[in-house]
């Protein structure tokens, strides 16, 4: 399992491997919202915590549908399908790998970013915290979407429509969180909600990715 | 013969309006699809048939 | 006999075809009776007035939304358990009845708030827990319709509509717990939960009955045409094989 970990996470950061291409969407999409919305700073700081939590799921998704389709592609998912390693197995490592290479990354740089929305000096340890919490959700459930979509070519937009209905729980509670956090109020219902969505997603989903990548290698 | 809807006419008139719109629409969608997948069971039973027959 | 006889693709239609009038003309008189006694012989209520009519629309498409989706659930699982094909075919025939019912549900419930709250549109934990539905809903569809292959196309959506599912219930929580702490109070609550009076519960479950039997109709009538078409291209696949 180590082995397959490290190699992901050396595919992901080579050049080409879109580790960079995550980040700068998020920067990105942050510089867009005062255009959209005006600068005005109250505004933006009421905001911050949400619109980040949003950015940053947004970046995650875009790199979900590399997870499964590399591997399909230059037939290397058979053989790890028949590997001693069950496919329950492969599907939760693949998921931990997406976290690691896209969700952490986010998780960190979003503080760095926080201060262009004008978040509160209070939020940005809840912020943190609750997407340290909850981004690795996001990963686990984009590996199952991946799963679902991995044989379709044109899979990105469908992909997409399937994972974000099902990003919904784990949204409202990680910015419930961050916001209640910058608002002075207790977080911790939402973060421990938050982190049993996690929990449970990386014990459930791997058999639901698994089944769905043993239909689409038949 | 309305009943007097008063200031909420326009709410329940619409409600109305557009759920029957929906319901006759998909009665109208599927009755037409069946019909369809009818024929063109016949027409690929019949080349068949011409085929073994 | 057991059940398991009709789920022969052929046995189903043969079985299926002549109740399928009385279903349909049952659920034209049902909603019929329902709504003509619900719109022009019952009263207006106290607080809402006449828009409290809009409640033999909304109930019954609300409950069709969510226990069509369970219908789905239920034959989604019978076909990954069973590999019964009338079974993966009704899950997807009864999809798209699901999705209109879902949008009468937003569309009357958000007109129902409207003289209410003032807005068309509220997030509402009920009508943002729809609004999710319908999402699912459409992602049901979008991918039976991306592929190809009918088995395939059979076991993945399956598994969406169970993952789908328990993302269904969590959502439902995670939307009360998001919406709570407003100013939203009973008075807002638009469902028979509150004690609702006879008279107007009475033609509400004539309606309810008329969208019940609308759906068995529907849904018979739409399995009859996938199970047409699967074996059209079937053997359009052994001709050109």
């Amino acid at each position: 399992m180590i082995a397959l970990l490290r190699r992901d996470l050396a595919l992901a950061v080579r050049a080409g491997g879109g580790f960079g291409l995550g980040l700068a969407f998020f920067l990105i999409v942050i510089v867009l919202v005062p255009f959209g919305v005006g600068p005005q700073s109250d505004l933006l700081s009421r905001i911050a915590p949400g619109i980040l939590w949003v950015a940053a799921l947004l970046a995650a998704l875009l790199s979900l549908d590399r997870i499964f389709a590399l591997d399909f592609e230059d037939g290397s998912l058979p053989l790890l399908a028949t590997s001693p390693l069950p496919l329950e197995a492969v599907a939760l490592v693949k998921g931990l790998a997406h976290w690691l290479t896209t969700g952490l990354p986010l998780t960190l740089a979003a503080p760095a970013l926080g201060f262009l929305l004008h978040l509160q000096p209070g939020a940005y340890a809840f912020l943190l915290v609750s997407l340290a919490v909850g981004t690795p959700a996001l990963s686990m459930i984009g590996t199952f979407g991946a799963a679902l979509t991995v044989g379709l070519r044109r899979g990105g937009l469908l992909l997409s429509l399937l994972v974000l209905p099902l990003y919904i729980p784990t949204l409202i509670f990680g910015a419930e969180a961050a916001r209640r956090g910058a608002d002075g109020f207790s977080a911790t219902t939402a973060l421990v909600l938050l982190g049993g969505i996690t929990l449970g997603t990386f014990a459930l989903l791997p058999f639901a990715t698994a089944a769905a990548l043993r239909v689409n290698l038949r | 013969m309305i009943p007097d809807l008063g200031k909420y006419a326009a709410e329940v008139l619409s409600a109305y309006a557009v759920s029957l719109l929906l319901l006759l629409g998909l009665v109208w969608v599927s009755v037409r699809a069946a019909r369809r997948a009818c024929a063109t069971l016949e027409a690929v039973e019949r080349q068949k048939a011409a085929r073994d027959g | 006999m057991s059940i398991w006889e009709y789920a022969n693709p052929k046995k189903f239609i043969a079985t299926t075809t002549p109740v399928l009038p009385w279903v349909m003309w049952g659920a034209g008189l049902c909603l019929a009776v329902g709504l003509v006694w619900g719109f022009f012989f019952t009263p207006d209520d106290y607080r809402q007035g006449s828009t409290v009519k809009i409640f033999y629309l909304h109930v019954p498409s609300a409950m069709m939304a969510i226990n069509i989706w369970v219908m789905m659930l239920v034959t989604s699982l019978i076909w990954l358990i069973r590999r019964h094909h009338v079974s993966a075919l009704a899950a997807k025939a009864a999809a798209p009845i699901g999705i209109v019912m879902t949008l009468m549900a937003l569309f009357t419930g958000a007109v129902w708030g409207q003289p209410m709250w003032g807005t068309w549109w509220a997030w509402d934990p009920r009508l943002t827990s729809f609004l999710i539905l319908f999402l699912f809903y459409l992602g049901y569809m979008a991918l039976w319709t991306a592929i190809e292959d009918d088995d395939t196309a059979a076991d993945l959506t399956s598994v969406l509509c169970i993952v789908g599912s328990v993302f269904a219930v969590l959502s439902r929580y995670a939307v009360n717990f998001w919406n709570q702490g407003l100013h939203q109070g009973a008075s807002l609550s638009l469902d028979a939960e509150e004690n609702v009076a006879d008279v107007f519960w009475y033609p509400a479950l004539v309606c309810i009955a008329g969208f019940v039997l609308l759906f068995v109709g529907l849904v018979i009538l739409r399995t009859q045409t996938e199970i047409r078409l699967r074996r059209a291209r079937a053997l359009q696949a052994r001709m050109t094989a």
